[in-house]
């Protein structure tokens, strides 16, 4: 007697729960090879926009968290992960065609990836920050805060490591994310939305959009509230009038990247804003 | 009977300085004529013509990107950055010996008191260049990795509000960092400029090196925008700001935007209130608010408002008005009858929305461009002059209640360059602080520049700094991301993402 598979339903992420899109579109995700694989909810505007305000909400709470909370909530992530990573090897190699090891090299890589930003969210502030030696009588200081809500297009060719590699720096620092997950290649990133619920992660700091990126990115480009554009997966797409859009609003952007972006504090610091304060020492 | 205001006049004397009729542009070590339309430069404090000035237009930029450009590849780009550090040296020291002159000559063209210009401008100049000269051999300790690399030719265009003080802002971190320049003066303040290229030529710098020509917004449009640029560096307006964002979107260039504010400056019912009353009046009436981070809304805890705004009267009506070059001099002339219209429309829409207006009365000279020191009482937040940049002499009174609304007040602006804070409890500064949405905050103190200490707004206030180790940064391509990809993609990791990449291929 064979056991009758459970197909999975795959929605959105957005402020920790996994709704439908409020479009109620979906579209058909298929192996390499074209066969059925899913439906994938597609995202629209207003699925864009309430991200957005999800986004928003969490930002304090988790910018303000201590910096060690935060790297240990990243680095249960990859705990997570790596418990899960039969299921993420198998939407690999499914989705992307891969060979088994391949995928599983992937997943190792993304895995090692959280695991070494979470290490940097105690950190990033004595690298980045420093005291200044004023000519007065002048305590003063300049350390790096988060920008607040960014959005990020992932990297279109890659299920997991795309999205982990423009997502971890850009949360590390204390950022909340609205981030468009491979158009092609969704699934793993709705899989990696389970892994993030169960982590730790508040809900709302990363929210996961799957759908057209040439449909959602430009409302999310121009959206007044979000404060930092990586384009690290918008090669493809018109993404000089997506920072364009930004700059009505003097948004932060990082232009497209080949591929997938490495590990790099400058990734994490592109969306930080540098804070000098000056405190008098003269009134004795 | 005599007011113990009033003062014998002390004008400095302009016989230090030795103008020409007329400017050229300086392009590749040169003064040469400009293909665009002169204009002049006059004292705004009389009205009076100080020089002609030569305009460039896209000819003009086209030969000051090459000659820029052939700076950079011929000769600074091979220099070491212990010779590159020595020629800023240099300047640093040119700039104190001529000091004198450069203040006079900052007071007459822009209208500010000499005494600013003295003490604070032409000080600061010398700092910068000098701060800078000592980096330039040592960029590999700016925490950008090993051998960061220059990026090329920077464009850069500065405000009137302070000529040469922004323009040492702009050119020292380039140079030391390895790159050219071509700046660009604002067309009312252009004086300072043209005197510091002849500093440069006493100071030897290689011909193009620094490029300085002369010209209005339009010129500025064709140099941020040319094709030859690697980097723009623009201080201004908001608005400008945000066109340089959109029509540099692409271009693979490197852009830093130090650009419009609305500093809330928050006075808690336990602050030190001479200091306060003191940090208030220099954080609006410095410069006759002509800063881009002055403590334009006043946030006062409201028990005591009625006892700060009375003392700040008081204090308002101490202030001398008039003169520029006169050492007594606190207030200067506006800077251009377009300023002055603006300030005069925003003052008029403050009344017209029902906030309250106090001048503080003053004899006003007959030529010129002047504005009395003007505080606004009874704003609301929905109010223009509680929203816009004025750019003057005028205060907008809030107050709040709690350090709370203090700080949602504070923040309620789509800008974010600087705020202050007075209390003497700082358990308290360092929440506020931590809270506040800008990018210099002045606790105890306001309008503190220092050439070590990064300075740059949040949100529409722009992106980049300017000063410190940060102000570095961004004249440099960082190393770090191909170090960081080496050092830690290593075995199975880097592997995937190659075998990643062949996927998607």
């Amino acid at each position: 007697m064979t056991h009758l598979t459970i197909p999975k339903t795959y929605k959105l992420y957005i402020g920790g729960k996994f709704p439908r899109s409020e479009s109620g579109r979906v579209y058909e995700i298929t192996t390499a090879k074209g066969a059925f694989l899913a439906n994938a909810a597609k995202a629209s505007r207003k699925d864009a926009r309430d991200a957005v305000v999800a986004a928003r909400a969490a930002q304090p709470g988790w910018s303000g968290a201590t910096a060690y909370n935060r790297g240990q909530v990243l680095y249960r992530v990859a705990e997570v992960l790596e418990g899960r990573r039969a299921q993420f090897v198998d939407e690999i190699v499914q989705g992307e065609g891969v060979a088994a090891s391949v995928a599983s090299a992937q997943v190792d890589a993304a895995i090692d990836t959280w695991v070494w930003y979470a290490g940097w969210a105690d950190k990033y502030v004595q690298v980045a920050g420093n005291a200044n030696a004023v000519s007065g009588p002048y305590f003063n200081l300049s350390t790096p805060e988060p920008t607040g809500v960014v959005a990020v297009v992932a990297p279109p060719g890659s299920s997991l490591l795309g999205l982990v590699s423009v997502v971890a720096p850009v949360v590390t620092t204390g950022n909340a994310v609205v981030v468009l997950a491979s158009e092609a290649t969704p699934l793993s990133a709705i899989s990696l939305a389970e892994v993030l619920a169960t982590s730790d992660v508040p809900g709302g700091v990363i929210n996961i959009l799957t759908g057209s990126a040439s449909e959602i990115a430009p409302w999310l480009a121009g959206h007044a509230d979000v404060n930092g554009l990586d384009l690290a997966g918008a090669g493809d797409l018109d993404w000089v009038d997506l920072q364009v859009a930004g700059a009505e609003t003097l948004t932060r952007v990082l232009p497209p990247v080949d591929g997938i972006p490495a590990l790099s504090l400058e990734r994490m610091l592109a969306f930080t804003e540098t804070k000098t304060v000056w405190h008098t020492k003269s009134m004795i | 009977m005599t007011s113990f205001l009033e003062y014998a006049p002390a004008p400095e004397s302009t016989a230090i300085l030795d103008l020409k009729p007329s400017y050229g542009l300086f392009i590749g070590g040169e003064f040469v004529g400009g293909h665009g339309a002169g204009f002049t430069t006059i004292s705004p404090s009389t009205e009076k013509h100080i020089a002609d000035i030569a305009s460039a237009d896209a000819q003009d930029v086209d030969l000051a990107v090459a000659a820029a450009r052939r700076a950079y590849e011929r000769t600074w780009s091979k220099l070491s950055g212990a010779d590159r550090g020595k020629y800023l040296f240099r300047i640093a020291r040119l700039v104190q010996e001529r000091a004198r002159e450069l203040a006079v000559a900052e007071s007459l063209d822009n209208g500010k008191p000499i005494k600013e210009a003295r003490d604070v401008d032409v000080p600061l100049v010398a700092a910068w260049f000098f701060y800078y000269a000592g980096w330039a051999d040592k960029l590999d300790y700016a925490g950008l990795g090993a051998n960061p690399r220059s990026l090329g030719v920077a464009a850069q265009v500065v405000p009137w509000n302070f000529p040469l003080l922004m323009l040492a802002w702009k050119i020292a971190p380039a140079l030391a960092a390895g790159n050219t320049v071509v700046i660009k003066p604002a067309e009312t303040t252009p004086l300072t400029a043209l005197i510091f290229a002849e500093i440069l030529q006493q100071a030897d710098l290689p011909a193009g090196v620094v490029n300085i020509i002369t010209g209005a917004g339009e010129t500025g449009e064709l140099l941020v925008n040319h094709p030859g640029v690697d980097k723009v560096a623009f201080t201004g307006s908001t608005a400008v700001g945000k066109a340089i964002a959109r029509s540099t979107a692409g271009s693979g260039k490197k852009v830093t935007l130090e650009l419009g504010g609305k500093a809330a400056n928050i006075v808690f019912d336990d602050a030190p209130i001479d200091q306060a009353i003191e940090g208030i009046v220099t954080g609006i009436f410095f410069n006759q608010g002509h800063v881009c981070c002055a403590g334009s809304r006043l946030l006062v805890q409201e028990n005591i408002h009625d006892e700060v705004v009375a003392r700040l009267k008081a204090r308002l009506s101490t202030l001398r008005l008039g003169d520029p070059l006169d050492k007594n001099t606190d207030i200067g002339a506006i800077n251009s009858r377009a300023q002055l219209d603006r300030i005069r429309e925003l003052s008029a829409i403050g009344e017209s929305e029902g906030a309250e207006r106090w001048t503080a009365e003053c004899a006003i000279p007959e030529n010129g461009f002047w504005f009395a020191p003007t505080i606004f009482t009874n704003v609301s937040t929905s109010n223009r002059i509680a929203r816009d940049e004025v750019f003057g002499p005028v205060l907008s009174v809030l107050t709040f209640r709690t350090p709370a609304e203090a700080v949602a007040r504070a923040n309620n602006t789509p800008y974010g360059l600087s705020a202050g804070i007075w209390s003497s409890n700082g358990s308290r500064i360092l929440a506020v602080a931590d809270r506040l949405r800008a990018g210099v905050v002045w606790a105890n103190t306001f309008n503190q520049f220092d050439p070590a200490s990064p300075f740059g707004g949040y949100k529409e206030s722009g992106y980049g700094r300017e000063g410190g180790r940060h102000g570095l940064a961004a004249y440099l391509e960082s190393s770090s991301l191909q170090d960081s990809a080496g050092a830690v993609r290593a075995g199975s990791a880097r592997r995937a993402v190659t075998a990643t990449r062949k996927a998607a291929k």
